[in-house]
């Protein structure tokens, strides 16, 4: 058995990334991901993985997308006015299918901004910060344990999906310390490679699983790698069927998997009147308040996004069936909650709580409005009303 | 139980916290969660580390008033005293804040923090001297863990004289606690 460790939330990052099979990491390190990079710096060497610094942030992602297709586990570490820079390789990678992990620790914004202090100003950002259509996996740690959990995920479904993950941390996540004991087995998946003959491998061929194999570099096998839209073997294309194919392919493969990536937690949901909506360090905050509320007779439930992007859509327009109000707390000046809004058409009401004054929202300022929205238990439960219920259902 | 200690970058105000923390949660058999509060400046600055004990798993992980709270700079007294719960304790380093007084029903303790550890030879030391003198007073950590915390967080060649750094100041909150006592008796 493991033992229990007093642990810092980016160094907890760290040790998921070694764990998962980091053995490159190329990055400028920035205030509050900086420790990720030191103990990678001092980690990797030791277990014949590189480490570079490099010269900024569009570099960094450059180095990683280069190592990946060289058939490293790469991953970068960054924080907003990094993860700006970063976008264009991003969409690069999106684009040609390489595998890696890109860790925003997220700090109040736009531009330099607050470098100390906690935001969650770049949600929008992680899903549409590059252009053009795709589709993006954004994963959301809220303690310590889940940095390191999220992390190795992060790893593992790039790995199968063939696409850049993004783990969002926020300020206080990352630099906060608590007890945590890491699992003493995980599950680590590494991606497919390809074993037909070298003049027969497309990298990007027509898979069952959506997936074609990658193989690394240096291999045997040759193949094109482009940014403009391509075909099944590489080639840039204009050929309307090809680039739609092309463009199916990096959504599908996300739209389609939607149930293995979704990661939530749900609290009490069942009677709830009341719901919260919360990620990252705001969920903290939302399940004590969510638990206080029940103390006092108050039915209040939670969602808890582990994975933002793609957004569980179908699990809050069916939560909306029984419950009529949703909270969503967070600290930027309300990004999740169009989302929410957009999804949960039959409810009453959808609250914001915002906060983007460096500081975090108190399990009592949630606790407020679900008490301003919620019936005690001992109160007749108001049934949403049964047409309207009908009238939204598909 | 919450907990802050305060004062300026480069005084090892976060590894106050750190030392505290695991000494708390990994031998004590509480939960801690630590955070921090630096400025974009390296050194200098004003700098902070909260501590929140508990039984159970601690949600939330900032402090509003805390109960201790230990200071190291005049700039920190004057921004995070005013916060101090009413019943508090304040644990100030004499030479560092000055007009530092209690307020309500806080108790306020001082040592020359800064002073004996330049005394032991190196004034690196003197937030072991201060965490010393903050397990004596406030007794919510045991001596003997945060003696087993020490190794991993402060360079080994160094043990000894932080580990002597923090004796002094211990044993100079024994004393001052006996003091107290005796002046309350007084009183009565």
């Amino acid at each position: 058995m493991a033992k229990p460790r007093l642990l810092q939330g980016n160094r907890a990052i760290a040790l998921g990334a070694l764990d998962a099979g980091c053995d490159f990491f190329a990055g400028y390190p920035i205030t509050p991901s900086t420790e990720i990079a030191e103990i990678l710096a001092a980690e990797l060497p030791k277990r014949d993985g590189r480490f570079i610094q490099m010269e900024d942030e569009i570099a960094s992602l450059g180095a990683v997308i280069g190592a990946s297709i060289a058939g490293s586990k790469a991953m970068t570490a960054t924080s907003g006015p990094g993860f700006s820079l970063m976008q264009e390789n991003l969409g690069y990678a999106y684009m040609t299918e390489i595998p890696c992990v890109l860790v925003n620790v997220m700090r109040g914004g736009p531009s330099t901004g607050l470098p100390t202090l906690p935001a969650q100003g770049d949600v929008m950002q992680a899903r549409w910060g590059t252009h053009g259509d795709h589709q993006a996996i954004v994963l959301c740690p809220s303690g310590v344990l889940e940095c390191y959990e999220i992390t190795v995920r992060a790893f593992n479904l790039s790995e199968k999906y063939r696409m850049p993950v993004i783990v969002l941390a926020d300020e206080v996540v990352a630099h906060m310390r608590e007890v945590v004991t890491l699992p003493d087995e995980i599950e680590v998946f590494d991606r497919e490679v390809p074993d037909v003959p070298y003049e027969w491998y497309k990298p990007y061929d027509e898979d069952p699983s959506g997936v074609a194999p990658l193989a690394a570099f240096g291999t045997g096998y040759r193949f094109h790698i482009t940014g403009l839209t391509h075909d099944r073997k590489g080639f840039s294309t204009a050929k309307p069927e090809e680039i739609e194919e092309c463009i199916r392919r990096i959504t599908d493969k996300v739209e389609k998997h939607r149930r293995d990536i979704i990661e939530v937690e749900r609290y009490y949901l069942k009677d709830a009147d009341v719901a919260v909506i919360a990620y990252g360090i705001t969920a903290r905050s939302a399940l004590a308040a969510v638990r206080q509320a029940r103390d006092e007779g108050y039915r209040a439930g939670m969602v808890k996004l582990k994975t933002i992007w793609p957004f569980p859509d179908k699990l809050l327009s069916k939560a909306a069936e029984k419950t009529p109000v949703f909270v969503v707390p967070e600290l930027n000046t309300g990004q999740v909650v169009l989302r929410v809004a957009r999804l949960v058409l039959c409810a009453d009401e959808v609250v914001p709580i915002n906060r983007f004054d460096g500081q975090l929202i108190t399990p009592e300022a949630i606790l407020d409005v679900i008490k301003g929205h919620a019936k005690k238990r001992r109160a007749p439960r108001k049934k949403p009303g049964k047409a309207k219920k009908k009238a939204t259902k598909k | 139980m919450d907990i802050r200690f305060s004062g300026f970058g480069g005084q090892g105000i976060i590894k106050c916290g750190l030392i505290t923390g695991k000494a708390l949660s990994l031998f004590d058999g509480k939960n801690a969660t630590l955070t921090q509060s630096i400025g974009p400046e390296a050194r200098g600055s004003a700098c902070s580390s909260q501590l929140v004990i508990s039984s159970d798993r601690v949600l939330y992980p900032y402090i509003v008033a805390p109960e201790v709270l230990v200071c190291m700079s005049q700039e920190s007294y004057e921004r995070y005293e005013p916060d101090l719960r009413d019943g508090g304790l304040l644990l100030v380093d004499e030479d560092l804040v000055r007009n530092a007084k209690p307020r309500g029903k806080t108790k306020m303790y001082s040592i020359p923090a800064t002073r004996i550890a330049e005394e032991l030879g190196n004034k690196i030391v003197m937030n072991l001297v201060m965490l010393g003198f903050f397990t004596a007073i406030t007794e919510v950590v045991s001596t003997g863990a945060m003696k087993k915390a020490l190794p991993g967080l402060v360079p080994s060649r160094s043990l000894e004289l932080n580990e002597e750094a923090f004796d002094r100041g211990y044993e100079f909150g024994r004393e001052a606690l006996a003091g107290s006592e005796k002046s309350e008796e007084a009183l009565v």
